[in-house]
């Protein structure tokens, strides 16, 4: 292995994840968003918008979220979306991991005990009220574990946008392989940077976990 | 007594799921300050009807009325979301498995409904709070979490909690059928406390001995309805319907074995 050129090479690799990290923080914000109001929707007592809610769903999980980035990168200024690669990887990507968090969220939130709400109800309170007061703070105790999982998928499929070239950890392995043909080195430095941001967001999730489930 | 207005109207009330007939066109007349239980064997459509008098399971026909109010009235579904909220501030009800708020403290768990729907100010709230959980006996446990409560003690807690709305009508939902033997006393006994208050209150129940001393009226319920009703004595003592007399014997039974 080559010591010094890793050393040499790093500097530019931490500077890629301050992309990554970019990328993943912009794709959680937006696929969260995406989720409270998939999640709304699935839940509606509109039978038109629990269709548009699983319908999202489906087709946002049931392709590959490569080809989700490629039609709305390379196919969208067809129909007349120009978008930069950077923001199309946050758009795709957030799209994409909010179709996964709107089953996450949903899945808590049903699965808080019916008597709950039905306690909410019989004291007055309208549907709106008793999930916010009472099913609401105990779905969000039982959604940061799975949540935290779909964030750690998000992080790796980061490495997907450097198929549009943004300039993300992966694109930048993959650049330096380009000029050094070190491909061992390169992707060794990015799987490593990779896995700390992934443990430190791990840390994060099971802390918030922790502090949920004491009070 | 008996030229007045029933204080609870059940007229002609009909539940099916699907082909299945739950409730067959029950009536049931409640006046002010009267205690009903309602006895039948499991599927009877006991609970069901319960839960039909605040609306958590609709009926599919037939009205019920509280006073001059209808309570399943036929309303575009904003109206009556507004409509059937106001209606259950005055119906209080109290479930088998307590349901009370596992986030929320047992005063929390009391004061919520009482800020959020009454516009009660933190100190108004807890008072009141400090009163019904006084009542109930919970008093000294008011800064704990439900977790930390055993189950007779939840249910005196939930019982508080819907107290604190001032209902006009307790339902009671098998409220003593998921504790164990030794703390059904406590429950039975706060509501002992409310009959002696002349609160309505409609108690869904396996218990006979409870239902027969507390209780102004028995009805047994089989199949979807009301087989026999009258005075817990005759009730249960001198039952006319065959069934009831059946129902009456196994129950009886299975206590002793």
């Amino acid at each position: 292995m080559d010591y010094a050129l890793m050393q040499r090479v790093f500097p530019f690799f931490l500077e890629a994840a301050w992309i990554t990290i970019l990328l993943s923080v912009l794709t959680a914000i937006l696929g969260l968003t995406c989720a409270m109001l998939g999640t709304a929707a699935r839940l509606s007592r509109f039978r038109v918008l629990r269709f548009l809610g699983a319908a999202y769903v489906s087709v946002f999980r049931g392709t590959p979220a490569l080809i989700q980035l490629f039609i709305l990168y390379f196919g969208g200024p067809q129909i007349g979306i120009q978008l930069d690669a950077f923001e199309a990887g946050v758009i795709g990507l957030g799209i994409n991991v909010g179709a996964y968090m709107t089953e996450t969220m949903r899945g808590a939130i049903i699965s808080v005990d019916k008597g709950q709400g039905e306690a909410a109800r019989t004291l007055g309170m309208s549907k709106w009220q008793a999930m916010r007061n009472v099913i609401l703070p105990q779905a969000m105790r039982l959604m940061i574990r799975p949540l935290g999982v779909n964030l750690n998928t998000l992080i790796k499929s980061t490495a997907l946008v450097a198929a549009i070239s943004v300039v993300e950890l992966t694109y930048t392995a993959q650049r330096y392989i380009g000029s050094t043909y070190k491909p061992f080195e390169m992707f060794l430095i990015a799987g490593l940077l990779y896995m700390i941001i992934i443990y430190v967001v791990g840390l994060g999730v099971t802390w918030a976990d922790r502090k949920a489930r004491l009070n | 007594m008996s030229a007045q207005k029933p204080f609870i109207d059940i007229r002609h009330a009909k539940k099916s799921f699907g082909t299945l007939e739950v409730l067959k066109d029950i009536n049931l007349q409640v006046d002010r300050g009267q205690i009903v239980a309602i006895i039948g064997p499991s599927g009877s459509g006991k609970s069901t009807l319960l839960r039909a008098i605040n609306d958590l399971d609709p009926l599919t026909g037939g009205e019920i009325w509280l006073e001059d109010k209808q309570i399943n009235m036929d309303l575009p579904h904003r109206q009556y979301e507004r409509h059937i909220n106001e209606v259950r501030q005055e119906i209080g009800m109290v479930f088998q498995h307590f349901n009370l708020f596992p986030h929320l403290k047992v005063r929390e768990n009391v004061t919520l409904a009482p800020k959020m729907l009454k516009g009660l100010s933190d100190a108004e709230a807890n008072a009141l709070a400090e009163e019904q959980l006084t009542k109930v006996g919970m008093i000294e446990r008011i800064d704990y979490y439900p977790s930390q409560l055993s189950g007779g003690q939840k249910q005196r807690v939930a019982i508080a909690r819907a107290l604190a709305m001032k209902p006009k009508v307790m339902l009671f939902d098998e409220a003593t059928s998921a504790l164990d033997p030794e703390l059904v006393e406590e429950v039975n006994l706060v509501m002992k406390q409310l009959a002696e208050e002349h609160m309505t209150m409609i108690i869904v129940t396996h218990e006979m001995g409870f239902a027969e001393s507390v209780c102004d009226r028995v009805l047994f319920m089989d199949q979807g309805v009301v087989v026999e009703e009258g005075p817990p004595e005759v009730i249960f003592r001198n039952p006319k319907s065959e069934r009831t007399q059946n129902f009456l014997r196994k129950h009886l039974a299975g206590q002793q074995a």
